[in-house]
């Protein structure tokens, strides 16, 4: 494509054409009526001025007779002037005036006309006028009118004005047209460039701005605000991908280690058994990471909606308080349950069974406050409806999450430092985080002060 | 636990192959079969104790085939093998008409207990009785009562589910996502040891100051209650 072409291929530029065409319409339509106004005016002025004269000439008619209105007339048409006059007889005969001709019929017809005629002073030219034709009595016609050169002047220079004006109108239209589009097309060629090096792998390069503050600046901002996000999800599926090297490879080969140890001398039937078992266990590890990982991503493609049931949030509450409830009192943990059922909602109750067993085996491993803090180490479940939704709430006194880092420990993977070593896979968080989508609801983490309190606030989905 | 005659239906040979031999090896008859219909022709002469069916199989898939033999009134206890997700496939599997579910990769010993309970249930079609006893152990069902030697335990309700379904099948291997998937009527993977515990506060209440245990931890797989006497 030339820079002309794309020049005019901008939409700033046939913008700027189609308000040009508008524009010069519009202004042509107002010219058009203020020439035809700038007419009425002139018509209506010689209107009254024939009148007034045929008026003048009327009453010297009635008073002095035909003889003085001839001579009257004779001395007002030898005046140099626009002014016409005629006075015939009945059949048409000129008796006085500076009219030498006009058209057939015209003084047959009383009453303003405007007409072609003749002037007398020996130029044979074809003139325009306004006149007035009056009957005296006796049968007498007089004619009064004025030439109409000066309105057609007028309206001449009128129309060379309008069209001059027009002319530069479109001159400097499309030159302006051009400018814009020009200024546009290299923000946008600037734009497109920067696009084409993101494009090809530079994901740190963001789009230009003026710093105006105009559309193509909202524009980039937006789309600014678009490579930040699509950066940041980069970002985490490479932490990710990096997490699920760690967190597979890791056990992968402490599988493998177990095996070549096993392989390399000579052992007693009871050594080996005990390789293998450990072998066993590595592997049902791996395999419990995998399940879990599928598991989170088939719920968030939506699958579930088969298990989607109505059934008692609070009566799961209590089920998850006693499953967890031995193991807590092991770990001198208190767990405390706050549920008053029914909480009847529809959702699947195995899946969010799961994601609250999940959220307590955090509280009861993570959630002890640190060694020497003197805080009671107790784990709160508490289920409770609030308006159309229900509210799931885990909240322990151990050391909490720190705000900045509340979004990220819902990443698959993400374990914090300190809690890396304790045993676990980093995909509770996620899977609860699953759960809660599924079910078009949130997983919200706040301070409970001291401590954490994880919510898995859900709809409760149900017409009441 | 008398032998059991159990049919595979799996187009993985290599699986059939080891599952036959772990089958065996654990003193059962296990016939395979690498197709649906062939499962199918085998499976309607009725002679199975229970039907191990992969969900996914080349010319009749394992859901079909269920729904086929349901038809015919064929109620050989089957359990579904699935290398599928099991949030879904679980419901749709038992809705099928299956009786038990297994998502793939499995442990053998969670299968042959998971099998060894399937055929308990298609033997032991009479009523079942209203009093377990194990021992000097007896479990009450309606007067919801235990006692070991003529001595009443106190049990908590959950407890008393845990003990009764041990009971129930004494002498058979019971794995944690059985005991969580009939007594909690769960069917997630527990990550903690929380059945752990709740069988060994069971195992204190019942073993606790006798000579013979009868709860007793198989290693690898579950637990089982069984009087050691025997």
């Amino acid at each position: 494509m030339t820079a002309l072409g794309k020049l005019f291929r901008t939409t700033v530029f046939k913008l700027s054409l189609v308000y040009l065409v508008i524009f010069a319409i519009g202004a042509g339509l107002v010219l058009m009526r203020v020439g035809m106004h700038v007419k009425e005016l002139f018509d209506d002025q010689i209107d009254q001025t024939v009148d007034a004269e045929i008026q003048g000439l009327a009453e010297q008619y009635r008073q002095g007779g035909i003889r003085r209105l001839v001579a009257s007339v004779e001395r007002r048409a030898n005046q140099p002037g626009s002014s016409l006059y005629l006075v015939t007889t009945f059949a048409g005969e000129r008796i006085a005036g500076n009219v030498a001709q006009l058209p057939l019929g015209v003084l047959e017809r009383p009453g303003l006309i405007e007409t072609r005629y003749a002037r007398m002073d020996g130029v044979v030219a074809e003139h325009r006028a306004l006149a007035r034709i009056f009957l005296l009595q006796g049968g007498f016609r007089l004619l009064v009118g004025r030439d109409l050169e000066d309105r057609e002047t007028l309206r001449g220079v009128m129309l060379r004005a309008m069209l001059t004006s027009l002319g530069w109108l479109v001159l400097i239209g499309t030159a302006g047209g051009i400018f814009v589009a020009m200024r546009v097309l290299r923000r946008v060629d600037a734009m497109s460039a920067s696009a084409q090096t993101i494009m090809s792998g530079d994901l740190s390069r963001r789009l230009p701005q003026s710093g105006s503050g105009d559309e193509l600046d909202r524009l980039a901002s937006s789309l600014n605000a678009m490579l930040e996000r699509i950066g940041e999800l980069m970002k985490g599926m490479q932490e990710v991908s990096d997490n699920i090297a760690h967190d597979l490879k890791t056990p992968l080969t402490r599988l493998r280690n177990g095996v070549e140890e096993a392989l390399r001398h000579e052992r007693s039937p009871a050594e080996y058994r005990a390789s293998l078992d450990k072998v066993v266990e590595e592997a049902d590890g791996l395999i419990r990471v995998f399940n879990a990982l599928l598991m989170i991503a088939r719920l968030e493609s939506g699958a579930g909606q088969e298990t989607m049931q109505d059934f008692d949030l609070a009566e799961v509450a209590r089920d998850v308080a006693e499953l967890y409830d031995a193991v807590a009192e092991e770990k001198g943990v208190t767990l405390t349950l706050d549920a008053d059922g029914p909480l009847m909602m529809r959702g699947g109750r195995e899946l969010i069974g799961q994601a609250l067993a999940n959220l307590v085996d955090n509280a009861i491993k993570y959630g002890a406050p640190e060694d020497g803090a003197d805080r009671e180490k107790i784990v709160k479940i508490m289920a409770q409806r609030r308006g159309a939704r229900m509210e799931l709430t885990v909240a322990d006194h151990g050391p909490g999450v720190p705000a900045q880092d509340r979004a990220r420990v819902l990443e698959r993977f993400v374990r914090l430092e300190g809690s890396r070593s304790a045993p676990g896979s980093g995909l509770g968080l996620s899977l609860a985080m699953a759960v809660a989508r599924l079910h078009q609801g949130a997983l919200r983490l706040e301070d409970n002060e001291p401590g954490l309190r994880i919510t898995l606030d859900l709809p409760a989905g149900r017409r009441p | 636990m008398q032998a059991m005659k159990i049919l595979i239906i799996e187009d993985d040979r290599e699986a059939a192959a080891y599952l036959v031999k772990a089958f065996r090896e654990a003193g059962h008859l296990a016939d395979h079969a690498a197709d649906g219909l062939e499962g199918y022709g085998l499976a309607s002469e009725g002679l199975y104790d229970v039907l191990i069916v992969d969900r996914m199989l080349p010319r009749l898939d394992g859901l079909s085939l269920i729904g086929g033999l349901r038809e015919q009134k064929i109620e050989t206890p089957v359990l579904i093998l699935s290398a599928l997700g099991q949030v879904d496939d679980r419901v749709k599997g038992l809705r099928a008409g299956g009786d038990d579910y297994l998502a793939k990769p499995y442990a053998f010993s969670e299968l042959l207990a998971r099998v060894e309970v399937l055929a308990r249930r298609r033997g032991g079609a009479s009523a079942e009785p209203t009093v377990y006893r194990v021992g000097d152990l007896e479990l009450d069902r309606l007067g919801h009562c235990v006692t070991r030697a003529g001595k009443e335990i106190v049990m908590q309700p959950r407890e008393f589910r845990l003990l009764e379904y041990l009971m129930k099948h004494a002498g058979q291997v019971v794995t944690r996502t059985m005991l969580l998937e009939n007594v909690w009527d769960y069917h997630f993977d527990p990550q903690t040891n929380v059945i752990d515990v709740h069988v060994s506060r069971l195992r204190a209440k019942i073993d606790k100051g006798h000579a013979a245990p009868l709860l007793h931890t198989v290693r690898g797989a579950g637990y089982m209650i069984r009087d050691g006497a025997r």
